[in-house]
């Protein structure tokens, strides 16, 4: 089976200078009531306020029923997500595809 | 619903501004502006220097205008500002009149005392640019978290083993296996360690942001540099040490913290932090401008009456800890950490000087003391005083306490000390520390709860280092060996420092095992020193503050070479844990109150019942009766305990139990590894069941059920 979702992808960095604008991005692809991919295969740097909006983004989904994936999330991010307490929130899948065809 | 109250009002070089919100004094997200607020009573005027991450010079400085200060207070909200790529400070006009105690100069850039995140020293050991005007860099942080249900486990203070703990020591060597060495990161991965030891309480040496290159210097015996490693000297109140983190280099400390906090927590060990208040990192008149000296001499310092500074600290300056803005100060500060961090209790490092008043006389009831007793939010945090301080106040069994704050006990310390190496003079000492210290804290209502048992901290030497030297070691640390405590109460063995002598190295882990024996069976809160359960040496140096290399650090490889004591702790961790009846809240009554045949505790000689039999005040015996455990609302064992610190063996006659019940013996320090200790439960009988032997310097513990 193939999940039906929307893939939003993140710039080279997420931080406080483009949280603003990936929330509203992300929040306005959940009130179309579809599941999202997160793709984080182009950015190497999360920083505090954009860990903020990848978990504000999980709970948001939850909320409505949901569902929320990491696409293609670096290793040193996912190292930081780790020690920081927020990698256990999320479904982690290397390329779009295989997030599709995993179910 | 929007606020109306959102909108700038004015604008200054292109930023958009308006009054800000006095309270809370710090910097505050709110919508899309930063509120910015500080105090001081006597500045005249306040700037806003605003740097971009790291930058040298500030791309703004904006004034506080007339009507953005209510009452003492600068306030001001600045619009559209990239929050986590901004570090800001201040600057303060005001007199420079030490006389007078102030000491106000413009041209230095000052750090928030309220910053909740502080850059400028991220990596550990990485030389700051000496030459920056800015050295310590307040920066904003967004406090949210998310804690899911985790709260404070308020666990009972009588049934807690504290683990004292430096952060960067516990994992830095390359031993420890860890991936982020000397991180909370790094503790992170050694929980699974710290849950097997069995300990429940992880107290944390200072973790507020400090300077590790102050007063660094050359080691006259290696040539490496010296740091200040434990970090006594604080530079902020509310922020963690960026270098302690693995993520610091990000700026993400605060939430790498928390983490390792709620991990700690979901593995049932709570956190306690011992605090610096005393005093900061700006040293006296000769000392750097960091914050509080720049911002309101006056009020954070303790002053002579010709403006010089107070030094009850011994390192310089004395916060002024009764000032009630210091006061308010230091009451957020504790209220933040466990708000924000989930804190579980604090030590309070020389907390005598936190019952000086302004002019540093001592006072009877210090209001910054009944404050932190009487804290709403405070009000199930375990609270320790180390009660003195370097002026020479020395208040353990008399801290002014409201039932609520317990102490170091320097004297269980000492007495244990002495009895251990065999001084004949301090047994009657030594059965007030065992009970719990009635003598010290049966009045006012504090009990057994106040009284936190400990042989070893990190002043002074490792357990292994307290039976291998005589003398202190402290070459390494540049003073010709006149820094540390010189007065011990060690003893070497046979043979000062290492040895391969099978002999005295028997007898050195048998030491070790009296000691951990005493410290699980006293009554009281038992605190262990990280790394003695392992054996861990520093090589006789007792002050290792400064010492950043295999000195300080924990070998793990120690493990398995002194596998023996670390299955010793591990197990008198778990008996304790297993016996009510060795965890009294209050103390015992030496009788037998609820007619059960046999006293709640008794003493005993090398005769049962004839406590005054024996050899030379070097032996004893006591007997716990379990059926007082919890007041006799719990049934526990009877648990005797038989101390033979003579260099000869000894028997002692054992009392005898109610019918039915049985000697077992749990351990024997005298016995070769395996045989000196089993797991709770498993104690083999004894065949003998009316008299042992005890070796010489050895304790048995025997269980009676």
């Amino acid at each position: 089976m193939v999940k039906e979702m929307s893939v939003h992808k993140i710039g080279a960095t997420l931080d406080a200078s483009t949280s603003n604008r990936e929330q509203e991005a992300l929040v306005a692809l959940m009130d179309k009531g579809k599941d999202v991919a997160i793709d984080l295969s182009g950015c190497d740097y999360v920083s505090s306020a954009g860990l903020r909006v990848l978990l504000y983004s999980y709970k948001l989904a939850r909320s409505k029923g949901l569902q929320l994936y990491l696409i293609g999330v670096h290793e040193e991010v996912r190292e930081v997500m780790r020690m920081t307490g927020f990698e256990k929130f999320f479904a982690y899948y290397d390329t779009v595809e295989d997030c599709t065809l995993c179910s | 619903m929007q606020r109306i109250d959102i909108f700038p009002t004015h604008e200054y070089k292109g930023f958009k501004l308006r009054a800000g919100r006095p309270y809370p004094f710090g910097a505050t997200v709110i919508g899309n502006a930063v509120n910015f607020s500080i105090y001081s009573r006597y500045a005249t005027g306040c700037t806003l220097v605003l740097f971009r991450n790291h930058a040298k010079e500030p791309f703004v400085e904006i004034p506080f205008r007339k009507e953005f200060k209510l009452g003492n207070v600068y306030s001001m909200m600045v619009f559209d500002l990239d929050f986590e790529d901004i570090e800001y400070g201040y600057r303060m006009d005001g007199p420079y009149d030490p006389a007078q105690g102030h000491r106000f100069d413009k041209t230095k850039i000052l750090l928030d005392p309220y910053a909740k995140l502080i850059a400028g020293r991220d990596v550990w050991g990485t030389p700051p640019d000496w030459n920056s005007i800015f050295q310590y860099r307040s920066r904003i942080v967004y406090d949210d978290f998310d804690w899911e249900d985790d709260l404070p486990l308020e666990i009972p203070i009588e049934d807690v083993v504290i683990y004292e703990m430096h952060v960067r020591n516990f994992t830095c060597h390359e031993s420890s296996g860890v991936k982020h060495r000397g991180t909370f990161a790094g503790i992170m991965e050694k929980i699974p360690y710290l849950k097997d030891l069995g300990v429940n309480c992880i107290e944390l040496m200072p973790i507020h942001e400090f300077d590790e290159f102050e007063n660094s210097r050359l080691s006259p015996v290696t040539g490496e540099p010296l740091y200040n490693v434990w970090g006594y000297s604080n530079v902020g109140f509310f922020a963690p040490k960026a270098a302690y983190a693995a993520t610091g280099c990000f700026g993400m400390q605060v939430d790498e913290l928390k983490n390792l906090i709620k991990q700690l927590h979901a593995n049932g060990m709570e956190v306690m932090l011992d605090v610096v208040f005393n005093h900061t990192a700006e040293g006296n008149e000769n000392g750097p401008y960091i914050s509080y000296r720049g911002i309101d001499n006056k009020t954070y310092y303790m002053l002579t009456p010709d403006g010089y500074y107070f030094n009850f600290s011994g390192c310089g300056n004395t916060l002024n800890c009764n000032n009630p803005n210091v006061r308010d100060m230091i009451v957020e500060s504790l209220r933040y950490w466990v708000t924000d961090y989930h804190v579980d209790g604090f030590r309070f490092d020389l907390a005598a000087i936190l019952g000086r008043d302004q002019n540093g006389c001592p006072m009877s009831n210090p209001p910054l003391l009944e404050s932190l007793a009487h804290d709403p939010i405070l009000g199930k945090t375990k609270l320790i005083a180390e009660a003195w301080d370097a002026g020479g106040l020395y208040q353990v069994g008399s801290f002014p306490s409201w039932g609520r704050w317990a102490e170091w006990n320097g004297k269980y310390r000492d007495a244990i000390r002495r009895f251990l190496k065999g001084d004949e003079r301090v047994l009657a000492d030594v059965k007030e520390r065992i009970a719990g210290s009635p003598d010290l804290y049966a009045s006012q209502n504090r009990g057994i709860k106040a009284s936190v048992n400990f042989i070893t901290a990190h002043d002074g030497f490792t357990m292994m280092d307290l039976v291998s030297y005589n003398g202190k070691h402290n070459e390494a640390n540049g003073e010709n060996n006149r820094d540390g405590e010189d007065n011990n109460n060690s003893w070497n063995c046979g043979w000062e420092g290492e040895t391969s002598d099978p002999g005295i190295n028997f007898l050195r882990h048998k030491q070790i095992k009296n000691a951990m024996t005493l410290l699980m069976v006293s009554q009281g809160v038992p605190m262990i020193l990280s790394g003695d359960e392992m054996g861990n040496t520093q090589f006789g140096n007792n002050n290792a503050y400064c010492q950043d290399n295999e000195i300080g650090w924990l070998n793990w490889n120690n493990l398995e070479k002194n596998s023996d004591i670390h299955r010793f702790y591990k197990q008198m961790i778990a008996f304790r844990k297993a016996h009510s009846v060795l965890r009294f809240e209050y103390h015992l009554g030496y009788s037998d109150y609820l007619n059960t045949g046999y006293p709640d505790i008794s003493w005993h000689g090398v005769k049962a019942w004839d406590p005054s039999s024996g050899y030379n005040n070097l032996t004893a015996a006591f007997m716990l009766n379990g059926q007082y455990a919890k007041c006799g609302n719990a049934t526990d064992d009877f648990i005797y305990v038989a101390m033979n610190m003579h260099w000869e063996m000894h028997g002692f006659e054992l009392p005898v139990l109610p019918e039915g019940k049985h000697w077992y013996v749990f351990s024997n320090t005298d016995a070769p590894a395996p045989l000196d200790i089993c797991e709770p439960g498993s104690e083999p009988i004894i065949e003998n069941q009316h008299e042992i032997l005890v070796g010489p310097r050895s304790i048995m513990v025997l269980v009676g059920k």
